[in-house]
């Protein structure tokens, strides 16, 4: 080994670099990335681009895109700008897509973690429940629970999380499985270090590359949830949304085409960027699959 | 280069032969222009170390390069009036086989396991297209036979998994002989079975060789095997052949700074002189017991293997107590039940005041740092995601040292082993698998252990950075009067650092006693064949002088 001077920083920096180097390999994650950096800013700028509330009524309704200067993407059936919606609507995607994940990624690698290192009646206790879940359609499971906690961003977010944790316990589980029984997870077993600090030192950041990539999926998934549950109302009243846009839409499709398109494609767009984003960083975290792959 | 004993024409020539690796690789040639001859009736040994392109001219010849990534650049391989590296696919398919045959180091998996042995063997006659269905059954029982299988008329209709290492491996080399090859090539073919399987493999190869005159092409690691079969000997090092004679003048008068720095570091096989030690034991093992049981399942009956039956053993203040065996001896079992890391079902490990096999738990961990362990793997025991400094220290951490403290400590111990201080700072797939042992080793001294637990410490290693290990271990164990129970299945690596030997055999202790004595008079029929298994055990290793380069080539 030669590059024995290399300082920590410089190290990193490599690192990243090499990482940047695989993931841009594949063209698609790239694009997905620039899409993806381009909701968030639109999101993050969103108050700026348009100060007024999403639901207030700026003009008058059913005017299509361009008819008028400012009114880039056209009004809706009550006159409420439909650029407004898709900016401010941005912001409820990311969130929701966001939050749920760290929902569901905090519940299932808990349960797929403890399950995995301890093994025996534990697991099987914790991999019941997980089936028990699984077996319920996640859709069907969200609107229930939506309906019980009454519609609310909140109640959306921990419904999004609740059905969709069990892939991430099973692969968890399934890591830990195999991570366990490695000797470096025996050395510390046998230098006293506790189960926790055993846990979550040694073995959870070898379980990571994987939860990464599905965490990437599960954020588009979680947007796709949102939109349909917002479709059929059940989403939060308050907050403009592009499944509710799409929702709102439905009944005059015939007659303003622009109203559930502009966020039918946002939807498509940011969807499809984080599979792509998904796909790139599987490439780049599992070289060794990838290169089987081509 | 010398010529072969036979007085006709080399069988095999290559001629400055030069693989290319992939760009980025640590070298642009695996081999870079090699030449040597291969002559009928004669065994040609090509050693060296992981990485020396030992393999890769093996798999040139066979035309079995993982093309395009590596592909020969220049050089020829004469054979028979042509060039082998000039052929088509298909030729090489016709040569491969019937004039050429392999032998692959890992016997379990070169087998197909969903058909019967018999058949596999046939298929080299289908490939081909020779004999008659009848005429390939006979010759198969016949091929059998010869390789010395018990029941050939039966075992034909055996599948793989009925078969053990040794077995699979004879039917192997049935395989690569079935058409009388005139050039057999072998692949390290006993490195992956135990000692005495080893011996009896090479005894079967040569004497195969012999009864065929055949030319073989013997690639291993292992002076030991070299000294047993070989007649030449190719001594390869970064892609180039740094030494070539007859064996019997290399192995003995070794002229490359290389080839002698390698032979200095097999260890002998004659244990030295040992004082006796005084004291009270360290720890003291008694009968212990451990049983693995596999639950009957639903189709399947459950199985009760004794890995270690009344075991019983001390170890004083400073003493090596060596564990030797074959695999499924129990050795390991045994190792890991007084670190813990296996529960036994029975028997005493006491250590000082304290019986470790009774506690569990939160009670046993503030006692797990008297007893610490050195893995086998330097590869698969130490964190990927971990700093190695980080690696070092948690040991102390995890008994309430403050993170100051145990990086300055972990500092101090990678420089004890032999590293230097910014090691720390970087991730363990940076270093090499001596480096990673040396902080493997840096990692179980941290909690200031009083015994050490080694499970095969160097088997995983080169033998030049294994003698360095092996140096660090005995220079630490000195300096730190630490005791150290060692378990391996390498006799020459007991013989040179072990006091006491404790011969295992299916989980028994067959035989205990100093080292000395149980090599030169072993009591047990057990000990006797393995001492007799022993590669090269003959062959009185030369005084070579070395460098003192050794030093500043630290692996």
């Amino acid at each position: 080994m030669s590059t024995a001077a290399a300082s920590p920083r410089s190290a990193q920096a490599q690192a990243f670099r090499d990482f940047w180097k695989r993931f841009a390999r594949n063209k698609g994650a790239v694009v997905g990335v620039v899409i993806l950096l381009a909701v968030v800013v639109l999101a993050a700028v969103a108050p700026l681009i348009y100060p007024q509330s999403p639901w207030s009524m700026v003009q008058r309704p059913f005017l299509p895109p361009l008819a008028v200067d400012g009114f880039l993407f056209g009004t809706d059936t009550l006159g409420r700008d439909i650029g407004a919606g898709l900016v401010h609507g941005a912001r409820i995607s990311l969130l929701v897509g966001i939050v749920s994940t760290v929902v569901a990624l905090t519940i299932g690698v808990t349960i797929g973690a403890l399950a995995g290192y301890y093994g025996g009646l534990l697991d099987d206790a914790l991999m019941r429940f997980t089936e028990f879940f699984q077996t319920i359609p996640n859709f069907a499971l969200a609107i229930v629970l939506v309906a019980i906690f009454q519609p609310s961003i909140t109640s959306v977010i921990v419904a999004i999380g609740i059905v969709s944790w069990p892939p991430v316990a099973r692969l968890v589980r399934g890591e830990f499985l195999s991570l366990r029984s490695r000797e470096f997870v025996q050395a510390s077993v046998v230098l006293g270090q506790s189960n926790l600090q055993i846990i979550t030192r040694q073995i959870l950041p070898n379980t990571l590359s994987p939860v990464i990539v599905m965490a990437s999926l599960m954020i588009a998934q979680a947007i796709l949830l949102e939109s349909s549950l917002s479709f059929l109302g059940l989403g939060d009243p308050n907050t403009m949304s592009w499944g509710y846009m799409i929702g709102a839409a439905r009944t005059v499709i015939r007659q303003a085409w622009w109203m559930s398109f502009f966020p039918g494609v946002a939807i498509l767009l940011t969807v499809l960027a984080l599979n792509l984003v998904g796909e790139g960083l599987n490439d780049a975290l599992n070289p060794r699959l990838a290169r089987k792959g081509r | 280069m010398s010529k072969a004993a036979m007085g006709d024409a080399p069988l095999l020539q290559v001629e400055d032969l030069s693989i290319s690796l992939p760009p980025g690789a640590e070298r642009p040639l695996a081999v870079e222009k090699i030449s040597f001859e291969l002559a009928r009736n004669e065994i040609l040994c090509v050693v060296g170390e992981s990485g020396s392109g030992k393999s890769m001219s093996a798999n040139a010849i066979m035309g079995l390069l993982p093309r395009p990534h590596v592909h020969p650049v220049a050089g020829a391989i004469r054979f028979e009036g042509r060039d082998l590296l000039q052929l088509s696919e298909v030729e090489l398919r016709d040569l491969r086989g019937s004039r050429i045959g392999m032998i692959f180091q890992e016997p379990m998996t070169a087998l197909n396991p969903l058909m019967r042995i018999g058949e596999q063997i046939s298929e080299v006659f289908d490939a081909h297209g020779l004999l008659t269905k009848r005429e390939r059954k006979a010759r198969v029982v016949e091929l059998l036979r010869e390789v010395g299988l018990p029941d050939p008329e039966t075992l034909g209709e055996s599948y793989p998994f009925r078969l053990s290492g040794g077995q699979r491996q004879r039917v192997m080399i049935a395989m690569a002989l079935a058409l009388e090859p005139a050039i057999l090539i072998a692949d390290e073919p006993t490195t992956a079975l135990d000692v005495t399987t080893q011996a009896q493999i090479l005894q079967l190869i040569k004497s195969l060789q012999e009864r065929h005159h055949m030319a073989v092409m013997f690639i291993t690691h292992d002076f030991g095997v070299v000294a047993e079969i070989a007649d030449r000997v190719a001594v390869m090092q970064f892609g180039k052949i740094v030494e070539m004679g007859p064996a019997r003048k290399v192995l003995n008068d070794p002229q490359h700074d290389y080839t002698r720095r390698l032979i200095a570091a097999v260890p002998h096989f004659e244990p030295p002189d040992r004082r006796s030690l005084e004291g009270p034991p360290l720890l003291s093992v008694k009968s212990l017991e451990k049983t693995y049981v596999t639950e009957r399942g639903l189709f399947t009956a459950g199985r009760r293997v004794p890995a270690a039956q009344a075991v019983s053993f001390d170890i004083k203040k400073g003493e090596t107590l060596g564990l030797v065996g074959e695999s499924g001896s129990g050795k390991s079992t045994v190792g890991r039940c007084i670190v813990r890391l296996l529960e036994s079902d029975s028997g005493e490990i006491r250590f000082g005041e304290i019986d470790l096999a009774r506690l569990k738990g939160r009670a046993l961990r503030p006692h797990r740092r008297h007893v610490q362990m050195i893995f086998q793997d330097p590869y698969a025991s130490l964190n990927p995601r971990s700093k190695v400094g980080t690696i070092v220290a948690e040991g102390p951490m995890a008994h309430g040292t403050d993170r100051a403290t145990a990086m300055a400590r972990a500092a101090e111990l990678l420089r004890l082993v032999g590293l230097d201080a910014t090691a720390a700072e970087r991730f363990p797939h940076e270093f090499s698998g001596g480096q990673r042992q040396r902080i493997g080793i840096a990692r179980a001294l941290a909690l200031d252990p009083e015994l050490l637990v080694a499970d095969e410490p160097v088997s995983a290693l080169d033998v030049s950075v294994q003698a360095q290990v092996l140096e660090l271990l005995a220079e630490i164990k000195q300096r730190l009067q630490l005791s150290m129970l060692f378990i391996t299945h390498d006799l020459r690596v007991a013989a040179q650092i072990c006091d006491n030997i404790a011969v295992m055999k299916l989980g028994r202790i067959v035989e205990y006693g100093p080292t000395r004595r149980v090599f030169k008079d072993p009591q047990h029929s057990y000990t006797r064949e393995l001492l007799s298994a022993v590669p090269g055990r003959h062959w009185s290793i030369p005084e070579v002088s070395v460098e003192a380069e050794r030093q500043a080539v630290r692996s």
